[in-house]
């Protein structure tokens, strides 16, 4: 499955406000596991390795590139 | 320490052959080089074995002997021992902090003759191989026999040997360096032994006690008795624990061996009322590195020397039994004149994907136990809570990937399928096990070629001809014909090493011996 970047979101506002909200009470060290549940759960809701490892390699290249 | 096994004393022998050419000399009578030479023993080879001490694996080592070393082990005819001797187990359990998360079973299909693992303490197998290859009358064990220089000539090997009586030359056809990981043999020619070193520390503890644990492997992360850390159990022979704590990477190796520091930690982790004894204390960091290839000339290395992997998940001892039972026959083959030298060749390319196989699930084992920074800790941890609550985050959960035989895809002594199979055992893989004549199939396939035949001599008219030993499997040996995915007439080659070598829905005699000679090597008459 080639990984979808075109948008996508029926409620884009809800999500971003949602993703934030979650982490609002957590320390970091929650917070880190809170991503990472997240990232677990949609990983196996998409059910394909390759395509997750698409976005990781596209988020890299967007966080490295801008790393100071 | 050590109080439920005494290590035997083998006797040094002086040296009556100085200057000798042997056909096969093994360096290291370990677990490995004592395998290599009981198989080649079995098959009418008299082998040399030199060792440097005079005993067996000293101290806590491998404990848990996976199913396929256990064939092998039964080939060679010490499998009912093993059984006899250890503790079997099939069942796993996953616990963080204080709660079970994830639980295991290696094995739950019935009907073979060994189970997914039996734990028993290195040095008993040890032991056996060396009393078996007495038994056989062909391997010339040479205790304190140490050897200390190497000229790996093309035609011959050259090696120099320390004794308790002085120095002397032995030159020998082919060389099996089975020294082990720090072995002489791969330092001499100069080989670099590359991978990766693991920022951690492990305590080993072996206590003696009376204790309800089931055998099963219990593995904690983060538990209240070891804050922070992960805990092994496993129970061995002679009501033997051991027991596994991370210390980190600070930890002061030679502190934590303190046998009151151990007691106080085992204590905290078995209750305060529960006796028990400590048997054997140690402290390990752990490594994957192996060599870039195993031949070198007429030196082979096997084990150890090859390839080291950390022991979650038992790959080990369990690897280099492999390499034992991957060489001995080809070796066997070339000196008997039935291959070509270059068959040996055919020992890198089986066995370098099996040891990368090794290093890649160890290595992914280590870095789940040992995360390598805080993102790696929050994805363990998650992994470890999701799993408790859903299914789909059991599998994700790693405290070792536990021994698998190798599996010899692409292996050039392979005979692709031309025939249509759906599952079933393909070209490559081990043969499986089942029952047969109220016996089990892999022991009437010993260690030549067999054919197994699916269906009764009427099915197959040119049978005599084939050439491999025959084992039939009647029609009402279910369990068989499902395993192999057969059907009444179809055919399957199996290799001395008991790895399928080509399979066929129907016989063939042509097609038979243009497999087999494949397999020996003589891929110009195969081709
Ligand atoms: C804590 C721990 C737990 C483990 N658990 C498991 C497990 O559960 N299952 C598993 O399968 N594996 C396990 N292993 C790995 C297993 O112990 C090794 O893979 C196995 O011992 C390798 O056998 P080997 O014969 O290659 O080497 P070794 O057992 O190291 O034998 C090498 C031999 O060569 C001899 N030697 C060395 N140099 C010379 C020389 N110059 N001349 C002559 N002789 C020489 C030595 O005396 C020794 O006898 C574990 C290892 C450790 C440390």
């Amino acid at each position: 499955m080639t990984l979808m970047t075109e948008p996508r979101l029926d409620d884009p506002d809800l999500l971003f406000e949602t993703l934030v909200d979650a982490h609002l009470d957590l320390d970091t060290e929650a917070s880190r596991k809170l991503d990472a549940c997240i990232v677990l759960l949609l990983a196996n809701h998409i059910g394909c390795v390759e395509t997750v490892r698409q976005a990781v390699r596209m988020a890299r290249s967007i966080v490295v590139a801008r790393k100071p | 320490m050590q109080s439920t096994y005494t290590s035997p004393r083998y006797a040094y022998r002086p040296t009556s052959d100085a200057g000798a050419r042997h056909p096969v000399i093994v360096v290291g009578g370990g677990m490995v080089g004592l395998t290599v030479a009981l198989d080649l023993a079995q098959r009418g080879h008299r082998v040399v074995v030199l060792d440097d001490d005079d005993t067996v694996s000293v101290g806590s080592r491998a404990i848990c002997f996976a199913k396929r070393t256990l064939e092998i082990y039964g080939r060679l005819g010490l499998g009912a021992k093993a059984l006899a001797k250890g503790v079997t187990w099939n069942v796993g359990k996953v616990f963080f902090q204080d709660r079970k998360v994830y639980e295991f079973n290696l094995l739950p299909d019935p009907g073979h003759e060994y189970p997914a693992f039996v734990n028993l303490q290195q040095y008993y197998i040890e032991q056996w191989l060396v009393e078996a290859c007495g038994d056989t009358g062909k391997v010339d064990i040479r205790w304190r026999n140490r050897v200390v220089g190497v000229a790996n000539d093309p035609d011959s090997v050259a090696i120099e040997v320390e004794t308790p009586d002085g120095r002397h030359t032995l030159h020998v056809d082919w060389l099996l360096a089975c020294d082990g990981a720090r072995s002489f043999v791969r330092d001499s020619l100069g080989l670099p032994f590359v991978g990766k070193v693991f920022r951690d520390r492990f305590l080993i503890a072996d206590v003696v006690m009376k204790a309800d644990f089931p055998a099963e492997r219990w593995f904690w992360f983060d538990p209240p008795f070891h804050r922070g850390g992960s805990v092994l159990l496993h129970r061995q022979a002679d009501d033997v624990y051991r027991i596994d704590f991370q210390l980190g990477w600070d930890a002061d190796p030679e502190a934590e061996k303190d046998p009151a520091r151990v007691t106080a930690r085992v204590r905290e982790m078995l209750g305060p009322d529960k006796p028990f004894e400590l048997e054997w204390v140690s402290v390990y960091t752990f490594r994957c590195r192996r060599l870039e290839r195993f031949r070198h000339g007429r030196t082979l290395f096997l084990g150890d020397s090859a390839h080291q992997v950390s022991p979650f998940g038992a790959r080990g001892g369990n690897g280099g039994a492999q390499d034992a039972d991957n060489l001995a026959w080809k070796l066997a083959a070339i000196l008997d004149g039935e291959a070509p030298e270059t068959l040996i060749d055919s020992y890198d390319a089986e066995r370098i994907p099996a040891a990368d196989e090794n290093i890649l699930n160890s290595t992914r084992s280590t870095d789940f136990i040992t995360p390598k920074n805080a993102a790696a800790k929050a994805y363990r941890d998650a992994v470890l809570d999701l799993a408790e609550h859903h299914a789909f985050a059991r599998p994700l959960v790693n405290s070792g990937r536990l021994s698998r035989p190798a599996t010899l895809h692409g292996s050039p002594l392979n005979t692709a399928d031309a025939d249509l199979w759906e599952g079933g055992v393909p070209p490559g893989a081990p043969a499986i096990d089942a029952p047969l004549r109220g016996g089990w199939l892999l022991r009437e396939l010993r260690h030549d070629f067999s054919l197994l035949l699916f269906g009764d001599i009427s099915d197959f008219p040119e049978v005599a001809l084939a050439g491999p030993r025959i084992v039939w499997v009647p029609l009402d040996a279910v369990e068989a014909m499902r395993r192999y995915a057969a059907t009444r007439g179809c055919v399957v080659l199996i290799r001395p090493d008991q790895h399928v070598a080509a399979r066929w829905r129907h016989f063939d005699v042509t097609a038979i011996r243009t497999a087999r000679d494949r397999v020996l090597g003589h891929a110009d008459i195969a081709a």
